[in-house]
């Protein structure tokens, strides 16, 4: 079997007492969307954290292309090709969205001790990749992303992840707060991702959104990945959510209807 | 239809609302008093101006990356009771002496930047205690008396930093020069450099910055390591100029530095700047220190008119932000 693009093996993470990641086990395949499920406080974002070189595992190997490797932060992980857009944070409002694109690698006119930003260059890069994610509205690269809808903020995250030829690309509850006809714009930018040959990871509160658009579910339960080949074609979402919950139908029917008394 | 959408886009600018109020301020004064605009009262008011202006020019870059500085003030007479000191007791040269004023106000800003970066403390907190520190010092050191300055007369840096010649009526100091070259350099950071783009981030979405591997924390302590030099260096000019190195001088100006740059429309959260904004800014508190007095309003009203032109403008702008956000 080919070597998958992200490996993660027996990643451990422990923050004080509480161990958040419990040897977890991870793959994803070139040009492949995986699906990553769990409850609240399953680990998930933990996972996340560490694959993106936002917080440092306590034990464990991460691989890309089957080499090891070290992600000691965020700009490490973007150098390997990992890219993670999060919610409404990927982005900063008051920026266009040309300078949002490059941020952190404006082109520079020379000569370059000057420092200047090519900024007609940027502007033509940003109106193509607006082409390309599928916003047909004509919307001006000096835009800037705080009067954007968080559909099209989200597909200029995706952009830049995608012109910056990352080959991974986490997406982090990309369908958050978004009315229908923007969620399927954004699932379509995240296909139109795959089809140019980027791996995604999918994370979602909404398991049919999930469903809609990736090829492989990976479910987390207590800091363990649980079942990491659920084929969305295959299964519905009420296996899923079973797997998820680690209970059977009736406990969680039980569960919802005694739930507040429970808990309270 | 063009025209109407310029006009709209010169209306939302940011610096759009400080022009007029200064143009509103200036034509007020004038009329009521036409010696308001004689060369002599604007010689006036921009031999002071670009001190305080110095200020207000890094302090814009500062706080478009999220900070504020509320030691500046203190540095502003700190700096030259330094300098004098080592002058005046045959330590070094006057010229070393501002060397090492101006490294030790970096080392300051270093300082300030760490405890905000590193130890996570907002920079309110942290620059309330070095104006303590600051201040307290330079009482200290003076045993709370002004230095002796009187020997600055002719040497080289005092001609290079406040000589003065006459430009027909108008008598400018070399300071003028020094700010408009200030206001040019940052205004090409901020808008032009990449540098400026980080900046902009630091302040706008620091995490967001960060992904993007921009050193937040090196862009901030770089800020503030400006900020103290140039109150440092603000500060030397004054005390040149009037032949004066008061322990006490420069009480107060934070606020007013810092009122300045939000007058002129720079985001007290961060994330948004304007240097042209700031340069207006001042020019409009300057002027209305100095223009109330003219008309015969008594001097100590001066605050209750710069608090309202404070809360005036900040409605403005929340209002201009609000159409712009919303599109219109």
């Amino acid at each position: 079997m080919a070597e998958p693009l992200i490996r993660m093996e027996n990643i451990r993470k422990s923050y004080g007492r509480v161990q958040a990641l419990v040897d977890a086990n991870f793959h994803v395949n070139e040009r492949e969307i995986v699906g990553l499920l769990g409850d609240n406080g399953a680990g998930k974002s933990t996972l996340i954290k560490v694959l993106s070189g936002a917080v440092p595992l306590t034990s464990g190997d991460i691989f890309i292309r089957g080499r090891k490797v070290t992600l000691r932060s965020t700009s490490d992980a973007i150098a390997h090709g990992i890219e993670t857009i999060y919610q409404d944070s990927a982005l900063v409002t008051q920026l266009s969205i040309a300078r949002n694109l490059f941020l952190g690698r404006e082109p520079i006119k020379p000569p370059r001790f000057l420092n200047r930003m090519d900024q007609e260059a940027m502007n033509a890069v940003a109106r193509d990749l607006l082409r390309q994610v599928g916003i047909t509205k004509n919307i001006p690269p000096t835009t800037p992303i705080g009067s954007l809808s968080g559909g099209e903020r989200q597909a200029v995250a995706i952009a830049r992840a995608m012109h910056f030829d990352s080959d991974l690309i986490i997406l982090d509850e990309p369908t958050n707060n978004l009315g229908v006809a923007e969620t399927q714009g954004v699932l379509s930018f995240v296909r139109s991702a795959r089809d140019s040959g980027h791996s995604c990871i999918f994370i979602a509160h909404n398991i049919h959104h999930v469903f809609q658009v990736v090829d492989r579910i990976v479910v987390m339960r207590r800091g363990k990945v649980v079942a990491d080949d659920i084929d969305p074609k295959k299964t519905t979402v009420a296996e899923v959510e079973r797997v998820i919950t680690g209970m059977s139908d009736k406990e969680i029917r039980d569960a919802i209807s005694d739930g507040p008394q429970q808990h309270g | 239809m063009e025209n109407r959408s310029v006009i709209h886009r010169l209306i939302a600018r940011p610096e759009f609302g400080p022009l007029v109020l200064l143009v509103v301020e200036l034509v007020v004064f004038w009329g009521i008093n036409p010696d308001f605009l004689s060369p002599q009262n604007i010689s006036n008011i921009l031999a002071f101006t670009v001190e305080l202006g110095l200020i207000a020019l890094a302090m814009t870059l500062l706080m478009t990356s999220g900070e504020f500085d509320l030691s500046v003030g203190s540095l502003f007479g700190f700096s030259p009771v330094l300098m004098w000191t080592l002058y005046n007791g045959g330590v070094t040269s006057l010229e070393l002496g501002l060397l090492v004023a101006l490294i030790v106000a970096a080392l300051i800003g270093l300082v300030n930047g760490w405890f905000v970066t590193q130890l996570k403390i907002p920079s309110f907190l942290v620059t309330l205690g070095m104006l303590l520190v600051v201040r307290g010092s330079a009482l200290f050191i003076t045993d709370g008396f002004p230095q002796r300055t009187w020997s600055a007369e002719g040497s080289w840096l005092a001609n290079i930093l406040v000589g003065d010649f006459y430009v027909g009526p108008f008598r400018i100091y070399a300071s003028l020069f020094w700010f408009i070259g200030a206001a040019i350099v940052l205004g090409y950071v901020l808008t032009q450099s990449r540098t400026g783009n980080w900046i902009q981030a630091a302040g706008g979405n620091p995490n967001a910055a960060r992904a993007r591997g921009v050193n937040v924390n090196r862009v901030k302590v770089g800020l503030f390591i400006l900020s103290a030099v140039m109150a440092s260096l603000a500060g030397v000019i004054s005390s040149l100029r009037t032949s004066a190195a008061n322990p006490n001088s420069g009480t107060g100006y934070e606020l007013e530095v810092i009122a300045m740059v939000v007058i002129g429309g720079t985001a007290l959260t961060g994330g948004r700047g304007t240097i042209i904004g700031t340069v207006l800014g001042i020019l409009i508190l300057r002027v209305m220190r100095n223009g109330i007095v003219l008309i015969g309003v008594p001097g100590l009203a001066y605050n209750i008119f710069i608090g309202a032109i404070i809360l005036g403008m900040m409605a403005l702008h929340s209002w201009l932000e609000r159409r712009h956000q919303a599109g219109t």
